[in-house]
């Protein structure tokens, strides 16, 4: 059984749901279709790959950041929750990064 | 003695939340930051691969990206439909928020259909890994039979990450089946198995992936035989959590995977 605390704190969450329009998610659904039509778009443009990869990983870092947002419901949580969740997400994927010059060695060194 | 001290009755007894909200909420967020974290060291293996190979195949053409576009639509929109669910779960209208289950569940069949259509095109057309049985019959086009011998790592990583993401989107399907449905979903989830297990040919990978979904029945089984419970607004609201993770890692495959490796016919 659930303590009274969780259920009065699951009431306030469901009351923030309440207030939320369709119409604000519409438009996010929307936009990330946009956007997936822009990138699609791009795909043929025959870009440079740094350059196609930087504008597509931009896009694509927007799109999270609406679904999170909205869809998720982290726009509309408090300060702590959102700094300790995603500050520590980013940290994370950040230190894989160290990974990634390795391979540009590979690639220098002409190994096939 | 420690039982007794949490079954407190009075509100506002305990500090209250650091984050603010519910402890299944946080629960499911820290997994899914664990989750994340996985898709993350998928992803920067497929980038590892593709930078150190300056022969890298771009073998996605416009049918290939036309598939996976019409994917992320079903994808993005079965977001918007999960965001409606919650909607309706808050507000107590327990129809509206079970249609909304179903049409979210629809789109994320929808996903998966055209994704093994796409796998099984692929290998048909000789993009496989040595674990795939080999199609009878089927030799495959030069061109994918060359990116299997010159850039093994490709078919590796393409099935490696994808194949993980398409678990993660029938798993999504299963839950919200048990969140909508609860029992009556089992005997459902065993037909699905059949019909998955039944329809696809024996050389087909998807002929063996199909038990995911007995395993899902057995564990969903045990899972409500100890501890049945009618599901409320929360559950509805962590598991649309889930499903929009899944939605959200596919923002990042779509680009990375296919955009990234589109064929170009001048």
């Amino acid at each position: 059984m659930m303590d009274a605390t969780q259920i009065m704190i699951e009431q306030r969450v469901a009351e923030q749901h309440r207030h939320h329009s369709k119409g604000q998610f519409l438009w996010v659904w929307a936009a990330l279709l946009v956007m997936t039509g822009i990138e699609v778009f791009l795909a043929y443009q025959n870009m440079e790959l740094i350059r196609m990869l930087s504008i597509l990983m931009g896009l694509s870092i927007i799109k999270a950041a609406l679904i999170i947002g909205y869809f998720m419901h982290m726009k509309f949580e408090i300060s702590p929750m959102k700094w300790v969740t995603m500050s520590s997400l980013v940290f994370c994927l950040a230190m894989m990064l160290v990974f990634l010059p390795d391979a540009f060695r590979i690639l220098h060194l002409g190994v096939r | 003695m420690s039982d007794v001290a949490v079954q407190h009755e009075a509100a506002g007894v305990y500090e209250p939340s650091l984050f603010g909200t519910y402890s299944k909420k946080i629960g499911m967020w820290l997994f899914l930051l664990s989750d994340s974290l996985t898709f993350g060291a998928l992803l920067y293996a497929y980038t590892y691969g593709r930078v150190s190979t300056p022969n890298w195949p771009t073998p996605f053409h416009s049918e290939s990206i036309r598939n996976a576009t019409l994917m992320t639509a079903f994808l993005l929109t079965s977001s918007l439909t999960m965001v409606f669910a919650v909607r309706s779960a808050v507000q107590g209208n327990a129809k509206a928020q079970r249609l909304w289950l179903f049409a979210t569940m629809a789109c994320g069949i929808g996903f998966v259909v055209l994704h093994g259509r796409e796998w099984s095109n692929l290998i048909a057309e000789g993009l496989t890994l040595p674990v795939f049985p080999t199609p009878p019959g089927e030799t495959g086009s030069a061109e994918f039979v060359n990116v299997v011998n010159t850039v093994p790592q490709f078919a590796a990583t393409f099935f490696g990450l994808t194949g993980m993401h398409m678990l993660h989107v029938t798993l999504g399907v299963v839950y919200l089946g048990v969140i909508a449905l609860r029992r009556t979903f089992i005997p459902v989830l065993l037909g699905l198995w059949l019909v998955a297990w039944l329809a696809t040919p024996s050389y087909s990978p998807f002929h063996y992936g199909a038990h995911v979904l007995l395993v899902a029945a057995i564990v969903i089984s045990i899972i409500l035989w100890l501890k049945p419970k009618i599901y409320d607004a929360s559950d509805v609201e962590v598991a649309g959590l889930y499903w929009h993770f899944v939605d959200l890692v596919w923002m990042f495959i779509f680009p990375l995977v296919y955009l990234m490796s589109t064929r170009i016919i001048s």
